[in-house]
């Protein structure tokens, strides 16, 4: 068996503990959204017809991006800083055969896990409120995951690099939440002033909700769905090989 | 004469971190079926050391060599044959005693079945059986470090690294560990520990050295170390007001060494009690006791400072 899921293993045998609660909330958080955000806020909004298309087809996919993230991001930091310096369980298994690239990669193999569990529970209750609207849907899945990889990795760097797990507030209030916000998944980003627009614009949440939405409702093209992949992809690479680094010098020194 | 390699070779061992010399080309070897240990004060670079032998730390030059392998390209297939004692717990408090075990021999790659019938061997080789079902959180910390060290022998290791295996246990719990690295020492397995205790050291090495900012001091067996370095006894004094100064004329050559502490007064000596009425008579000390030898009293004589400040 290859070690990294060896590591991977840890990973499913602690989230066991709370799997239950775990699994709950992901299933109820879509139901509360869609019913409050697509159906309440929708029809206030559907009077406007600015967007041409019903507001719960059109906000669905945006929280299935965001709860890609919302996941990854969560899953990839008090854990990580935890089993780096609490628990200390990385450092347990540094002393076993697993070098620092499995206990890496099985720890994203976990957090992919944990974003795939949430996106295919909220594609399933999307369905049931009638807004997949083309069979394109089904790579909404990976790409949720791919969306849940650019944020795993690039997060994991940083709760490695961190001293102390205060950190994760400035990550949260300043990066996450703001990205949940004003990345496209409640309104178009072209209402924004144009400074803050290119802000959003450069965020993997944005590309990551352009690429879910066009699938679920049918519209994607091929070469704008592909650059939305490669960015996230770049984003996901980029955080994976910081990660490495930061945890060689974390822990193997 | 055995003709058997060494199980670890070091030639001038160095680890750097930046401009710090933890290790500074320290020279040993470790026999199979022997039980080694570092003893040294924090900071002696004994850690660092261990790190390296582990395959965790990567040297910054010399030669190491550890069953056989070079650790710079060998690490996995050398962790897969050691048991790793870490000074610091990492076990999973949330998880339970037997779940802690079973995880940490998947790392190993064993199955599961087989992990779970030596889960239950190894719980009960460290008096842990009982609690196998229980979370590891509210177990005592002697109780947590026979977990460790139930947990380190998953993979039936050939040799296992200890880094400070008791400190910050009480006197019980020492001896009830002390007692099971015994029974593995007699099982055949290689024991490398370090330790600034100078009675663990005693009771559980068969060699040693003695390491002090960086480099070893001195190495032999404990025995050897205590009748080359220290006199036969020592009789320490403690007195009320301030030290009387005092040489070694002050006993009419009876004395070999004299090592004043801050708090008390040691006297190096072949026959303690034979000193004692000449210490009353012309010193007046509050208290005397007369004592063997021990490697704290080596230590001393190499440093001139005591293991534990």
């Amino acid at each position: 068996m290859p070690y990294a899921l060896r590591a991977y293993e840890y990973w499913l045998a602690s989230y066991r503990r709370v799997w239950r609660g775990s699994l709950a909330t992901t299933v109820v958080s879509p139901l509360l959204y869609l019913s409050a955000l697509g159906v309440g806020l929708g029809t206030v909004v559907n009077r406007g017809r600015g967007l041409g298309i019903p507001y719960l087809d059109y906000v669905a996919p945006g929280i299935l991006a965001s709860t890609a993230m919302l996941v990854a991001a969560f899953e990839s930091a008090y854990p990580v800083m935890s089993a780096i310096r609490w628990t200390r369980q990385f450092h347990a298994m540094l002393v076993t055969p697993l070098r620092v690239r499995d206990v890496v990669l099985g720890q994203q193999l976990y957090v992919a896990t944990r974003v795939s569990l949430a996106a295919g529970v909220y594609l399933v209750v999307m369905a049931a409120f009638g807004t997949i609207h083309s069979w394109l849907a089904v790579l909404a899945f990976p790409s949720a995951i791919l969306l849940g990889f650019a944020f795993s990795a690039p997060v994991t760097a940083m709760a490695a690099w961190l001293e102390r797990d205060e950190g994760f507030n400035a990550l949260f209030r300043f990066g996450v939440t703001p990205m949940f916000l004003f990345s496209g998944t409640f309104f178009p980003i072209t209402r924004l002033p144009p400074p803050v627009r290119g802000i959003a614009w450069a965020t993997p949440t944005w590309h990551g909700v352009a690429l879910i939405r066009g699938l679920t409702l049918g519209t994607a093209q091929l070469w704008p769905s592909l650059g939305h992949a490669a960015y996230l992809a770049a984003w996901g690479c980029v955080g994976l090989s910081l990660a490495l680094r930061t945890f060689r010098t974390r822990l193997v020194q | 004469m055995s003709v058997q390699a060494p199980l670890i070779r070091a030639r001038r061992l160095v680890k750097r971190f930046g401009e710090l010399t933890a290790v500074a080309a320290i020279d040993f070897d470790v026999q199979r079926g022997e039980a080694f240990g570092f003893l040294g004060p924090n900071g002696a670079g004994k850690s660092s050391t261990m790190r390296m032998i582990g395959c965790v730390s990567p040297r910054s030059e010399g030669e190491l060599s550890v069953l056989g392998l070079d650790p710079e390209h060998d690490g996995p297939r050398i962790r897969s044959r050691l048991g790793v004692v870490p000074q610091q717990d990492t076990l999973d408090t949330e998880l339970t005693v037997r779940e802690n075990i079973v995880i940490y021999g998947r790392y190993f790659g064993l199955s599961r079945r087989e992990l779970h019938q030596r889960a239950q061997r190894l719980l009960e080789f460290v008096q842990l059986d009982g609690r196998s079902a229980d979370r590891v959180e509210p177990l005592s910390g002697g109780m947590k470090r026979r977990l460790t060290i139930a947990r380190a022998l998953v993979n039936d290791p050939e040799l296992l690294l200890l880094d400070e295996p008791t400190t910050g246990l009480d006197p019980q719990a020492r001896h009830a560990l002390w007692d099971r690295l015994f029974r593995l020492k007699q099982q055949g397995v290689t024991l490398v520990l370090t330790t600034h205790y100078m009675d663990e050291a005693e009771q559980l090495c068969d060699r040693l050295v003695i390491m002090d900012r960086g480099r070893i001091a001195e190495e032999g067996s404990p025995a050897d170390l205590i009748r080359r370095l220290s006199t036969r006894e020592v009789v320490e004094l403690r007195f009320t007001a301030e030290t009387p100064p005092v040489t070694a004329a002050t006993f009419d050559g009876r004395v070999a060494r004299i090592e004043a502490l801050p708090d008390r007064l040691l006297l190096y000596t072949e026959d303690g009690d034979a000193l004692v009425p000449t210490v009353h008579e012309r010193l007046h000390p509050q208290g005397v006791l007369v004592r063997r030898s021990t490697l704290e009293d080596v230590f001393l004589r190499l440093t001139g400072r005591t293991l534990i400040d």
